[in-house]
């Protein structure tokens, strides 16, 4: 038990010092190292307390794919070399303000679900199927998104397409004078659209592209 | 003191799975260069001991001895972690792989996902290594590697669904348990095609290696790197080739089951068959390097989002609905 909990304070205590990182650090590109670091020990955490699927899926989605593009944006942008100034500046500090109210009014969130849990349990019993405890939990996630939650899965899968197709949407631009090559035209070309023989007079030529 | 001794115990198994993978990543080396030789009518390396066996030793040992250059503007932190960001993701990942039925450092529940996992935090290495160099070729290489290496775990992700939806269960173990009757590799085929090319891309194996296309690139994510760093990547990369090739044999080729359940063959000790069947997946590897040309780039992206990707979606539904309508869903 001793030794679950020192792992559970070197996991928590490298997410939360991440976390600060993130925010802190001057490089752009360490900022999304960091970033990473801290999916990675909060999927080390939710492993920690049974919740292996999750763990996994964290650590795929997250730090497998989206930190992925997230570093290759920044690093595309080339904001590199651009330091991290309204943090240090107090001239024109307009973000401080918002982060600020944001950050407050998660941490009232915060307090509200975590007191509410804590002393009030039945303010927030809102489980309303049985979790059968003698399943993997990927079993058992299976067995309740895909029946009791169907509609509710498909409908947040219909949002991630609509926001995929916005994406493609706004970024799509039809390029003109790109030529692209089509298996099915070079496939299907025969002898008689590649090759034409020609008669040539002399000190005439011939018009190639007619 | 009962804490202290498995804690022992525990690290004289690691040390025992991977002083043995080692080894082989540097057999493996020597076997790629052969096979290529080979190929093409060469020799290969044939001076160094045996069959120029001890060849990898030898390079070794000069990666060794030679002085690491860390370039002036790099960012030394990130370079000099990016070698051992490869290398350790492409070690820690044979902690789940099942030798036998007994014979597996971490039977855990979700193998199949910590393998896929870790085959996709691979790509931080190339990344982190192509960005903290600081110069325009690495860069070029990682970028293209980045987008590689994330287009095509997708295709990997859905042709691992398949193969779960036959087994009911995320364990690697059961997933070689639910072939005793039938390798997957017979149902699953066009599948298993998929996944080996898919598998190719996954790990900058010709003809998909255009993150280190020397004709335009030098030598990609790797040109500022020299002696032991390089020599790090280097085998970070074949032991991720190897542990591509035991993933395969393991969703398709039965692992370490013996192909038929006869006299001659159900001797031989579990772990010789899934040796012998990751060997075999790597000779396929190093003959594809020898005979196929490098891919465009634009190609290779067609290949991953417009044809495997679709296809093997395709081919969830289809097994699906097989498994569905004659009623040989695992689990019920």
């Amino acid at each position: 038990m001793i030794a679950h909990a020192i792992v559970f304070y070197i996991f928590s205590l490298i997410a939360i010092v991440s976390a600060i990182m993130v925010t802190v650090s001057k490089n752009t590109v360490n900022s999304v190292f960091f970033l990473i670091l801290d999916f990675i020990s909060i999927s080390c955490l939710f492993i920690m307390i049974g919740a292996e699927f999750l763990g996994m899926i964290m650590l795929i989605v997250y730090v497998g794919a989206v930190a992925v593009l997230f570093l290759f944006v920044v690093m595309m942008l080339n904001v590199a070399q651009q330091k991290n100034e309204w943090f240090n500046s107090s001239g024109r500090s307009s973000h401080i303000p918002v982060g600020l109210l944001v950050s407050i009014i998660i941490f009232f969130e915060l307090i509200i679900v975590i007191g509410g849990w804590k002393y009030k349990p039945d303010l927030l019993d809102s489980i309303a199927i049985e979790i059968n405890t003698d399943l993997t939990n990927t079993q058992s996630l299976g067995s309740v998104i895909y029946t009791d939650y169907i509609h509710l899965f498909q409908l947040s899968g219909m949002v991630l397409l609509v926001a995929m197709i916005g994406a493609i949407v706004l970024t799509f631009r039809q390029r003109s004078g790109v030529k692209r090559q089509s298996y099915f035209k070079q496939i299907s070309r025969d002898r008689k659209d590649g090759i034409e023989l020609v008669d040539v007079e002399n000190n005439k030529g011939v018009k190639i592209d007619a | 003191m009962a804490e202290l001794f498995i804690f022992f115990e525990q690290i004289y198994k690691i040390l025992f799975l991977l002083i043995p993978v080692l080894v082989s990543v540097a057999m493996i080396v020597w076997l790629d260069r052969r096979v290529w030789a080979f190929v093409q009518k060469r020799r290969g390396p044939n001076v160094v001991g045996p069959f120029g066996l001890f060849q990898t030793l030898a390079d070794a040992l000069k990666y060794i001895f030679k002085e690491i250059i860390i370039p002036a503007s790099s960012n030394k932190v990130i370079f000099i972690l990016a070698p051992i960001v490869t290398m350790t993701l492409a070690l820690i990942a044979w902690a789940v792989i099942p030798f036998s039925e007994t014979f597996v450092l971490a039977d855990i529940n979700v193998g199949i996902l910590y393998l896929f996992a870790v085959s996709s935090l691979g790509v931080y290495g190339i990344i982190m290594g192509g960005w903290a160099s600081n110069s325009k070729y690495p860069f070029l290489g990682a970028i293209r590697s980045a987008a590689q290496m994330v287009s095509y775990e997708v295709s990997i992700g859905v042709i691992i669904i398949n193969v779960l939806l036959c087994v009911g269960s995320l364990n690697l173990s059961d997933i070689v348990l639910a072939q005793e009757d039938l390798w997957f590799v017979i149902p699953l085929f066009p599948m298993f095609i998929i996944f080996f090319i898919s598998a190719l891309a996954e790990t900058n194996r010709p003809p998909f290696d255009l993150p280190e296309a020397e004709a335009e690139l030098v030598a990609g994510y790797q040109t500022e790197y020299s002696g032991m760093m390089y020599a790090m990547f280097w085998l970070g990369e074949y032991a991720n080739i190897l542990l591509m090739c035991a993933m395969g044999s393991i969703l398709f080729l039965g692992g370490w089951l013996s192909p038929i359940d006869l006299f001659p063959f159900n001797v031989i000790p579990a772990p010789i068959w899934l040796i012998l069947k990751i060997l075999f997946l790597f000779i396929l590897f190093a003959l594809i390097k020898a005979i196929v040309p490098r891919y465009r780039y634009d190609q290779l992206m067609k290949l991953g989002w417009k044809i495997f990707l679709p296809f093997s979606l395709i081919y969830v539904v289809l097994t699906a609905s097989f498994l569905m309508y004659f009623d040989l869903l695992p689990g019920n």
